[in-house]
């Protein structure tokens, strides 16, 4: 770090309410219309917490990320911020969406630079702070194209480091590296990783993918089949850190692992199939 | 041949076949010249014209006219249009009067206008403004309406606060639409700045031509709308060099063929 954002932007409060949850929901219930997507909710991630969240497509897993930063308003119920109960935008929070928000107008490199910049940097020393993240996301070499010239991978990576530049102390990221092939993809899972050892910032992580999932977090929470969808189960991950996401799947406890949290998935899966096809 | 060789060989062959049918029926008497002259005719009188002084005085004033009118109703569009599509409520109100004002056939506020502003250059400038402000605006409001919810939610999560999403977001979406529709708007402009001389001016392309009609002097007449649509197609020539050199972001059409 060692820049003013880090300090005006949550150094100072950083260890003030080490007590208080990162993220708590104290039953929230989300809705569209007559829809009800979500249904009382209770979660709590503490602080420096990675927790990963699985469930069947649909179930409300962008919809409960939406809610952390602000986007979605919760029909009932509470959510609190490291002790703070959310009101609008909240901008200690960042958040990698599903779908890249990339600019079109804007070249890799200044697409980087945007979060620095909206916190009132000179463009200068935007891009500057930018220019390291290329070799981080292996994208050194292509920093002057335009998001139509990347591919769908790519396009995340850029999105990726547009979050992490900001350094935030909550981190969200929804199905951030689904995109991209086998190899980066570990890759990019142990940056990640190495990143948040780093920093410590709280992590929550949407996938799909249950390996992942165990792989990467300290707790892997599974949600029920939507509609009105809920934590169903919460699994301690506790593997040795630090941890190498490729070798970590072939040890026996990762097996056990992914073996009791399948049991409850696939249950929740076969359920969210038979729902959609009444 | 290329793709643009053979446009440029079509649109040649086209213009020399009508040029040539309609110079030969009016040789054979099958066209009256005295309504629809000879095109040698009126490339006499261009030629002619091209020699004095004063056509380049008209189309300076026309120039001028349209340019003027084109800036200040692109800016006044385009503000417009930023304004009402990011405030639902002021859009909700004004719309049944921008559809009102939109619908109005501008021909008629001329006279209007010249009553107002005089009979040189500024009644003119008005009444193009009146037609091109419109073209920006819708084109500026449709621009911030489509811009993609995922772009917004994003630069809004990386900390940008209103002037910032403005300027980074909502300014550059919009602004290929304005720009493509700087091509209406350049026509529009013209259109603006020709009819109000038509109506009541003492120069410009438009008072050239109204001069030609009131002689019932066709060849005249016909020379200056030659000379217009060459005029036009300078402009529009310009504006595509402009479209080019501003928007390098965007990926071309997977048919385009042209260049
Ligand atoms: N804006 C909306 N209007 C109406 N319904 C919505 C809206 N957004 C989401 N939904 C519904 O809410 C439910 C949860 O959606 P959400 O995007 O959170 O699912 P998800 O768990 O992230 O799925 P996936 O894993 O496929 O991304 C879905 O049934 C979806 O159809
Ligand atoms: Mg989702």
């Amino acid at each position: 770090m060692g820049n003013a954002m880090a300090i005006g932007g949550y150094g100072a409060d950083r260890h003030s309410d080490t007590t208080a949850d990162a993220v708590r929901f104290d039953g929230v219930t989300i809705g569209f219309g007559d829809f009800i997507a979500v249904r009382d909710v209770d979660l709590s991630v503490p602080p420096g917490e990675f927790l990963c969240i699985v469930g069947p497509s649909g179930c409300g897993k962008s919809t409960i990320l939406n809610v952390i930063t602000g986007l979605l308003k919760p029909r009932t119920g509470t959510v609190t911020l490291s002790g703070q109960t959310l009101r609008g935008l909240n901008r200690d929070v960042g958040y990698m969406l599903q779908q890249d928000g990339l600019l079109p107008w804007r070249t890799v490199l200044d697409n980087i630079a945007l979060g620095p910049l909206f916190k009132g940097k000179p463009k200068a020393e935007a891009r500057a702070l930018a220019a390291p993240w290329l070799d981080k996301i292996g994208m050194a070499g292509v920093g002057e194209r335009y998001p139509w010239q990347l591919s769908g991978g790519m396009r995340k990576r850029v999105g990726l480091a547009q979050t992490l530049i900001m350094q935030p102390r909550i981190l969200l990221m929804d199905e951030p590296f689904s995109a991209l092939d086998i190899h980066t993809r570990h890759l990019m899972e142990n940056e990640l990783l190495r990143l948040w050892e780093e920093a410590r910032s709280t992590v929550v992580f949407i996938t799909h993918d249950l390996e992942e999932a165990i792989s990467l977090g300290d707790r892997v929470v599974v949600m029920a089949a939507g509609p009105a969808s809920h934590p169903v189960a919460s699994f301690a991950i506790d593997l040795p850190r630090p941890r190498d996401v490729a070798e970590i799947r072939l040890t026996e406890p990762f097996l056990r692992l992914h073996r009791d949290i399948w049991d409850v998935l696939r249950g929740e899966v076969m359920r969210s199939h038979t729902t959609v096809r009444a | 041949m290329t793709w643009q060789g053979r446009v440029r060989t079509w649109q040649l062959t086209l213009l020399v076949l009508v040029l040539a049918g309609w110079e030969l029926g009016a040789a054979t008497g099958l066209i009256d010249p005295f309504f629809l002259p000879r095109p040698s005719a009126i490339l006499r009188r261009v030629v002619a014209w091209a020699g004095s002084a004063d056509v380049y005085n008209d189309l300076a004033i026309t120039l001028t006219e349209t340019v003027l009118a084109f800036g200040i109703g692109t800016l006044l569009g385009v503000a417009a249009g930023l304004w009402l599509a990011l405030a639902p409520f002021a859009a909700a109100v004004a719309d049944p009067f921008i559809k009102a004002l939109n619908a109005l056939p501008r021909v008629i506020l001329a006279p209007i206008f010249a009553l107002w502003f005089g009979l040189g250059i500024l009644s003119k400038v008005a009444l193009g403004v009146t037609l091109v402000a419109f073209v920006a605006f819708f084109n500026t409001y449709q621009g911030v309406k489509e811009v993609n919810p995922v772009v917004v939610a994003n630069a809004q999560i990386l900390g940008a606060g209103r002037g910032a999403m403005l300027r980074h977001v909502y300014l550059p979406a919009a602004a290929t639409w304005i720009l493509s529709s700087l091509r209406a708007s350049i026509g529009f402009a013209v259109i603006g700045a020709v009819v109000g001389e038509y109506l009541g001016s003492a120069a410009g392309i438009g008072h050239r031509i109204a001069e030609a009609d009131g002689l019932f002097d066709a060849v005249g007449v016909f020379a200056g709308m030659t000379v217009l649509s060459a005029f036009v197609l300078l402009l529009d020539g310009c504006v595509s060099l402009l479209e080019r050199r501003l928007v390098t972001w965007r990926a071309p059409a997977l048919n385009a063929n042209q260049g």
